[in-house]
């Protein structure tokens, strides 16, 4: 699958922008302006975007508690999700959601989601819409190797094989279920486990994107053909704990600056990209200053956002309340 | 006697209870942690609020069971296994997954005893946080006690202090019924005076922690501390009120209620949650129907609003019934008095 430079400029800009946003938000985080619980995605940058890249705008994703990632790379606005994770008025989700439950229906994106393994069976129905529409869109889910193990997403994998639904299962293994290590948490393997179901899975290095943009672009291929659902399993890693504050007595000391060293995803891009001739590291550069700047520009406005107040507590609780 | 947070008293019951009773297990999601982690800690969490700590390292990986992210199967292995005999204490870690495991609550573990001729017995203890306080927002925040209140079958207990929580805790382990144990996040690191060793509080007594004769005040959980600074400032004014903290909601201390209304005439009622078929709702029904003779003045409700918990700080404290809010409606009761 052959991708022109404006596509790999697009991927690389959404890679650097989810990590400057989360890394942004893991210096802002302690300075005790945000609230709540955020759970970051840096790490895991090339799984998202490798399969947004590959999505039209009719077509709908699901995330998981750590969304930041997937609602930035389905093109959900940095400032409207910083505003909301500052829990402001102007917020994407009016300052009621917060981090975890991020959501722009616009942008086909279903939402970020607080209970793990509670978005699947709901982005099934979406590819229950997308049949329907019978224009070839698809669904897909993003579910943590945490996640795989609730039995919601047995019974979302199953629904999809039996009704033969546009639905791309994406399997994100960082490692860690939480504070456990997934190898602890997960009996036989995701992938025999999957294809058990009856679906194909493509295994992808979740730190490269051009290895996932092509998983991916099989999986969607094969649901926009009508051939039913598969899945992609991506192996990957997240540099942070699993919400801002874990102290990660559960992880080798060196584990994440090992990772960063010698696997991180956008010095894969990176080195691939130049390393093609496509672009030089300077190009590359413009677009992180251009990001840096994106990111700068969203935090400020968001520090100063407005308040929400009674009438937002108060209003859409229904349609007419 | 000593002073300790809600979190450590939690703790000394659970580790108390499993040193006594080889047939208490503890089972849940980090209740250790670490397992498969590549820093070789096999107790790297202790529980996400620390209630589990040191249970692992002292009594084994036999007795305190790291699950996979699995909430209907936690409750369905602390409902097995209590069927076989042992008294497991489960973690849900947030109420709000009750959602995900509400079939094992509340149509097994609930109903094996009465189903089953009354031949069963489902002594599990099933611990979860709750509540807002730490703007965890709509999925990690709720206070959903009455909800399980409503099922028969099920005891549920709503701890404000650490004396209560370790002296509720042992009872529940101890109690052959399934009890649901509620632990409101916002209080598990509040300190307090905790009796040493052997200290059981019976479920359905209420604890009368002011005494006053012109409002009876009846609150549970974090509305608990909350009342009680309306009603020690109001007391400054020469207005005195009962406070009442109900400890348990199933069974419900109503004949305490009913006393300390007789007393005052007024009622206010705090509580977190929202107000359709709430604790508050419940407290108001009992005194229309069994203390109406009594009733002076309408009985107030403070409750959170009818909408999900929203994020934003500034939302979260309104959203929440504030001492304030507790005084206004003391004070509503007392107009015309």
């Amino acid at each position: 699958m052959q991708q022109s430079p404006d596509q790999i400029r697009q991927a690389y800009r959404q890679m650097r922008l989810i990590r400057e946003f989360e890394e942004r938000l893991h210096v802002e985080n302690p300075k005790g302006e945000i609230a709540g619980f955020t759970h970051l995605y840096s790490g895991q940058e090339a799984i998202a975007v490798g399969v947004c890249e590959n999505l039209r705008d009719s077509d709908f994703i699901i995330s998981t508690h750590r969304g930041h990632g997937h609602c930035l790379a389905r093109g959900c606005d940095p400032k409207g999700m910083m505003h909301e994770i500052y829990g402001r008025a102007d917020g994407l989700g009016k300052g009621r959601g917060g981090s975890m439950h991020i959501a722009d229906l616009d942008k086909g994106m279903l939402g970020a989601n607080g209970i793990v393994g509670g978005g699947q069976p709901i982005a099934v129905g979406a590819a229950v819409a997308c049949k329907a529409r019978g224009d070839g869109s698809v669904s897909v889910s993003f579910t943590g190797d945490g996640a795989s193990n609730q039995g919601t997403v047995f019974e979302a994998m199953n629904m999809a094989v039996v009704l033969k639904l546009p639905k791309v299962f994406v399997l994100e293994n960082n490692g860690y279920s939480e504070h456990t290590g997934a190898s602890y948490g997960i009996g036989g393997d995701l992938k025999t486990r999957t294809e058990a179901f009856g679906m194909p899975v493509w295994e992808a290095d979740g730190f490269d994107y051009f290895s996932v943009y092509e998983a991916a672009g099989k999986a969607i291929e094969h649901a926009r053909a009508g051939n039913g659902p598969s899945a992609i399993l991506a192996t990957a890693t997240r540099y942070f704990g699993h919400f801002e504050g874990d102290p990660q007595n559960y992880r080798a000391k060196d584990e994440v600056k090992n990772f960063r060293e010698t696997k991180d995803a956008l010095m894969t891009i990176r080195d691939k990209v130049t390393g093609a001739g496509i672009f030089t590291a300077e190009e590359l550069d413009a677009i992180d200053d251009e990001v840096l700047k994106l990111i700068d520009a969203s935090v400020d406005s968001a520090r100063n956002g407005p308040t929400p107040g009674r009438d937002i507590m108060m209003s859409d609780v229904y349609i007419d309340y | 006697m000593a002073v300790l947070t809600m979190r450590d008293a939690l703790n000394q019951a659970l580790h108390e209870e499993m040193e006594r009773d080889p047939s208490v297990i503890v089972m849940g999601e980090d209740v250790a942690g670490g397992s498969g982690g590549t820093s070789g800690n096999i107790e790297a969490a202790g529980g996400i609020f620390g209630v589990t700590k040191g249970l692992k390292t002292k009594y084994g990986a036999d007795r305190v069971i790291d699950t996979p992210i699995s909430e209907s199967a936690i409750v369905g292995l602390a409902n097995g296994s209590a069927l076989a005999g042992m008294r497991p204490v489960a973690e849900l870690m947030f109420a709000d997954f009750v959602g995900v495991s509400l079939d094992q609550i509340f149509n097994q573990m609930a109903k094996f005893r009465y189903m089953f001729g009354g031949k069963a017995k489902t002594p599990v203890v099933l611990r979860m946080s709750m509540g807002a306080g730490m703007n965890a927002a709509a999925q990690h925040s709720q206070t959903i006690y009455p909800m399980l209140t409503a099922v028969p079958g099920l005891k549920v207990v709503v701890p404000s202090n650490p004396a209560d929580a370790k002296g509720l805790m042992k009872q529940a382990i101890r109690d052959d019924d399934p009890v649901v144990f509620f632990e409101h996040k916002a209080l598990y690191s509040k300190k307090g005076e905790v009796p040493d060793g052997e200290y059981l509080i019976p479920f359905g007594e209420a604890d009368l922690v002011r005494e006053g004769s012109d409002v009876t005040v009846v609150a549970l959980a974090r509305m608990v501390p909350f009342a009680m600074k309306a009603v020690d400032k109001l007391a400054e004014e020469g207005i005195t009120c009962d406070l009442i903290d109900l400890r348990t909601t199933s069974p419900l201390d109503e004949e305490t209620v009913l006393e300390s209304l007789s007393m005052t005439g007024r009622l206010v009622v705090v509580d977190e949650s929202n107000p359709m078929c709430s604790i508050a709702s419940e407290i108001a029904g009992i005194a229309a129907s069994k203390g109406f003779a009594s009733l002076r003045a309408p009985v107030e409700k403070v409750t959170a609003p009818h909408t999900p918990v929203p994020f934003a700080r500034e939302l979260e404290r309104m959203y929440v019934p504030s001492p304030g809010d507790i005084e206004a409606a003391i004070r509503r009761v007392m107009e015309g008095a």
